[in-house]
C-alpha cells in the first residue's frame, strides 16, 4: 500500500465516522461536530494529494485547504448561532423536536 | 573574545552532542534544547515572582518579602515548597480526568511555543518557516485548558469565570495577530529569525533599525503589548483572577501543585509573548546602537526581556482593574480598528520605501504616522462617552 | 515517520469514534479537540507545516471553543450534560459505513494513483502566499466577503431582542 493510499484510507474512515455521527446523534451541536470531522477528512485528502500526487501545482492543494478551513469556521459560527437562536425559541436542541414545519 | 562569547553556547552544545553516539544525536540535540529552555525559563519564573512581590510592595510603599534570605531572595524557594506540600484537593463531583489534565494542557503548549523564539544569533531551537503561526497556535490551545479547568471543577462560579476568561482571551487574540502582522508585512516572512534579520543595519548615527523606530512599529508595539497584557490575564485585565471580584475564577477549586502549574503556565505565557514582541518590534537579539554590538546577543535579549517584565510589574502596581464590559469594548471598538490602521500604515511604509525625492522621509513619517495617530485621537475621544479626565489629586501618607 | 503516521492515524480514528459516540456532551467536545490535534499532526507528517499550525489555531483554538460555548449556552438541566439516548443507530452507521467502504474500495482498486512516493515538494509559506495573492485572489476576496457576512449573520442571529417596552435608552450600553 503506497503512502498516498494509506492517507486516503484514513481520510475515508474519518469521513465515515463523521457521517455516522451526523446521522445518528440527536443533539444539533454534535451534528455540526460530525460535519467538522467530515471537513477535516476532506482537508487530509487534499493535502495527501498535494504531497503525493502529480507536482503540477504543489501549493494548490494547501491553498484549497486554507479556503476549506475558513469556510468551515464561518459555517460553524453561523450554524451555532442558528442553534442558539432556536434554543431561545424552543428551549431544546434535540433535532427530533424541531418539527414545526412538518407536513 | 567577542566572537568567542557569542559562539560559546553553540560550541558547548555541539561538544555535548558530539559525545553522544551517532544515531542518537538529533534526539540529544532536541532534548538539550528543550531542557535548557525549561530550566532557564523556570529560573526566570522564580526570579519574576520575587521581583513582582518586591516591586509591587515598593510601589505600594511597603517593604515586601525580606525575611527569607537576603532581601527576600529565597522567597520563591519558600513559595515553591509551600505549593508542593499543600494538600491536593479535588471536588468529589469533579470530573477526574478533565480536572487533572487542565494544568498540563496549559503548561505543555506554552513550553512548546517557547521553542521557536530566537534567543541569540545562533540560539533558536526550532527554525520553522511559519514560526509565528506556530506560536499563536500554541497560545490558543491554552484556551481549551482554561475551559477544562472551569468546567472540570464542577462549580458554577468557576464555570462563569472560565467563560469570561475565554471571552477575554479570544477577544484580544485579534488585535494581537493584527499587531504582529505589521512586522510580518514589512519583514516579508513568518519565520522569527528572519524577522530579526530584517531589523539589521543602522540609521546614520548608530541607532539600530528596529521596527519600533517607525510609526507603524511603535503603534504595533503598543498594540501588541496591550493585547499581551490581556492575553496573560495581567492587570489591568486580570478580571479572571481578581481576588476581590470572583475569588480565583476558573482556578478556585485548584490547590497545591496543580495551582502552581497554572501559575507557571501563566508566567511562561507572559514571557513567551514578551519575547515574541521583542523579536517583532524591539530587534530581538540585536543591540540598540552599533557601537554596543560587542555585547553577546543573548545578553541583549535577556536585558530586553527583563525590561518587559519590569514594565508589566509596574503596570500591575499602577493601573486599576477594568470591568468585563469595558474590557470587551476596549478590544473590539478601539484596538481592532487601530490594529487595521497600523497594518495600513505598515503597507504605506513598505510601498513608499523607494521614494527618493527631497523630504521623502518626512512625508513617509507624516503619512504613516498620521494614519495611526489621527484616528487614535478621534476614536479615543469618541469612545470616552463625554467623560473628561478629572484633575489629579495627590494624597500622600503622613 | 512510519510510527508517527500509525500513532496519529490510530489517535485520530479512536478520538473520532469517541467524539461521536460518548453520551456526555463535554467529553464529546474534548475528544473532538483531540481529533483536530491529531489531524494537525497528520498534516505535519505530510509536510504541510503552515496548514498544521492553522488547523490548530482555527479548529482547536476557535471552533472547539465555539462548540463548547454553544453546549454551555443550550443546557436544559443545570448540571447534567448527558445527551439523551441516540436514535436507532443501525441505519446511520450502515449508511456511513457504505460510503466509507465505497471510497476505500475505489482507492484500493484505482490504477490512477501514483505508485511510488516521490520526493516531498517543498512548499514554503512564501509560495503559499504568492499563490494566494496572484492566482487565487478572486477566491481570497470571496472568502473575505463570506467571512464578513458570516460574522454579521452570526451576530444578528444570536442577538437578544430588547424587552417588550423599549424605553428611550438601549438596555445594553
Amino acid at each position: 500500500m503506497s503512502p498516498l493510499e494509506r492517507y486516503l484510507i484514513v481520510a475515508a474512515l474519518l469521513f465515515g465516522i463523521g457521517l455516522a455521527g451526523a446521522l445518528t446523534r440527536r443533539n444539533a451541536i454534535l451534528v455540526l461536530a460530525g460535519i467538522e470531522l467530515m471537513l477535516t477528512a476532506v482537508n487530509l485528502n487534499l493535502i495527501a494529494f498535494g504531497r503525493y500526487g502529480g507536482h503540477a501545482a504543489p501549493a494548490a492543494g494547501q491553498v484549497f485547504v486554507l479556503f476549506v478551513i475558513a469556510v468551515a469556521a464561518a459555517e460553524t459560527a453561523v450554524g451555532l448561532a442558528l442553534i442558539i437562536a432556536w434554543f431561545r425559541h424552543r428551549r431544546t436542541v434535540q433535532l427530533d423536536e424541531a418539527d414545526e414545519l412538518r407536513g | 573574545m567577542v566572537e568567542l562569547l557569542e559562539q560559546a553556547p553553540l560550541k558547548v552544545g555541539q561538544w555535548w552532542i558530539a559525545r553522544v553516539p551517532e544515531a542518537w544525536q538529533p534526539v540529544a540535540g532536541a532534548c538539550l534544547g528543550a531542557a535548557l529552555i525549561v530550566a532557564v525559563f523556570a529560573g526566570l519564573f522564580a526570579l519574576t515572582t520575587w521581583l513582582e512581590r518586591k516591586g509591587l510592595a515598593r510601589i505600594q510603599n511597603r517593604p515586601g518579602p525580606n525575611r527569607v534570605g537576603p532581601c527576600g531572595l529565597l522567597q520563591p524557594a519558600a513559595d515553591g515548597l509551600k505549593m508542593l506540600i499543600k494538600e491536593d484537593i479535588r471536588p468529589r463531583e469533579a470530573d477526574r480526568w478533565v480536572h487533572t489534565l487542565a494544568p498540563l494542557l496549559k503548561v505543555v503548549p506554552v513550553i512548546c511555543a517557547l521553542g521557536v523564539i530566537p534567543f541569540g544569533r545562533h540560539l533558536v531551537a526550532l527554525n520553522l518557516d511559519a514560526g509565528l503561526v506556530f506560536f499563536f497556535a500554541m497560545g490558543s490551545v491554552t484556551e481549551v485548558a482554561l475551559f477544562m479547568a472551569g468546567w472540570g471543577s464542577h462549580n458554577k462560579y468557576s464555570l462563569l469565570g472560565a467563560m469570561r476568561a475565554i471571552a477575554q482571551l479570544i477577544s484580544y487574540e485579534v488585535p494581537l495577530a493584527l499587531a504582529a502582522l505589521t512586522a510580518v508585512l514589512v519583514a516579508g516572512s513568518l519565520s522569527l529569525p528572519e524577522i530579526v534579520d530584517s531589523q539589521a543595519g543602522a540609521y546614520p548615527g548608530g541607532l539600530a533599525r528596529w521596527h519600533v523606530f517607525t510609526p507603524w512599529g511603535l503603534a504595533g508595539l503598543v498594540l501588541f503589548f496591550t493585547a499581551t497584557t490581556a492575553k496573560a490575564n495581567r492587570a489591568p485585565f486580570d478580571l479572571p483572577e481578581g481576588e476581590s471580584e470572583i475569588i480565583a475564577g476558573h482556578l478556585v477549586e485548584y490547590s497545591g501543585f496543580k495551582y502552581a502549574l497554572f501559575f507557571l503556565g501563566e508566567y511562561l505565557l507572559l514571557f513567551g509573548y514578551s519575547a515574541v514582541g521583542i523579536t517583532l518590534f524591539l530587534g530581538g537579539w540585536r543591540a540598540p546602537f552599533v557601537w554596543l554590538e560587542w555585547v553577546p546577543s543573548y545578553v541583549w535579549f535577556a536585558l530586553k526581556l527583563l525590561v518587559c517584565i519590569a514594565w508589566f510589574i509596574w503596570l500591575r502596581g499602577t493601573v486599576p482593574r477594568l470591568r468585563a464590559d469595558q474590557l470587551m469594548h476596549f478590544a473590539w471598538k478601539f484596538l481592532l480598528p487601530l490594529g487595521l490602521l497600523a497594518n495600513g500604515s505598515a503597507l504605506l511604509w513598505q510601498a513608499s520605501a523607494d521614494w527618493a525625492f527631497p523630504g521623502a522621509t518626512w512625508v513617509r513619517w507624516g503619512l504613516a504616522g498620521g494614519l495611526v495617530l489621527v484616528p487614535y485621537q478621534i476614536l479615543g475621544r469618541a469612545l470616552m462617552g463625554g467623560a473628561a479626565a478629572l484633575p489629579r489629586r495627590y494624597r500622600f501618607a503622613e | 515517520m512510519e510510527t508517527a503516521f500509525h500513532l496519529l492515524a490510530a489517535g485520530v480514528l479512536v478520538a473520532a469514534v469517541a467524539a461521536m459516540s460518548l453520551r456526555h456532551l463535554v467529553h464529546c467536545a474534548l475528544c473532538l479537540v483531540a481529533v483536530f490535534a491529531a489531524a494537525a499532526g497528520l498534516f505535519l507528517t505530510l509536510g504541510a507545516e503552515f496548514l498544521a499550525f492553522a488547523q490548530v489555531l482555527v479548529y482547536v483554538g476557535a471552533i472547539s471553543i465555539l462548540i463548547v460555548f454553544a453546549m454551555l449556552l443550550t443546557r436544559t438541566r443545570a448540571v447534567d450534560m448527558a445527551s439523551l439516548s441516540v436514535r436507532p443507530r443501525v441505519l446511520g452507521v450502515t449508511a456511513a459505513g457504505a460510503v466509507a467502504g465505497f471510497v476505500i474500495a475505489a482507492v484500493l482498486t484505482s490504477g490512477a494513483l501514483p505508485e511510488k512516493a516521490a520526493a516531498a515538494p517543498a512548499v514554503p509559506v512564501r509560495d503559499l502566499g504568492r499563490e494566494l495573492m496572484t492566482q487565487q485572489v478572486p477566491a481570497l476576496l470571496a472568502v473575505g466577503l463570506l467571512l464578513t457576512a458570516a460574522l454579521l449573520g452570526a451576530v444578528v442571529l444570536a442577538l437578544r431582542e430588547p424587552p417588550a417596552a423599549p424605553s428611550g435608552k438601549e438596555p445594553r450600553a
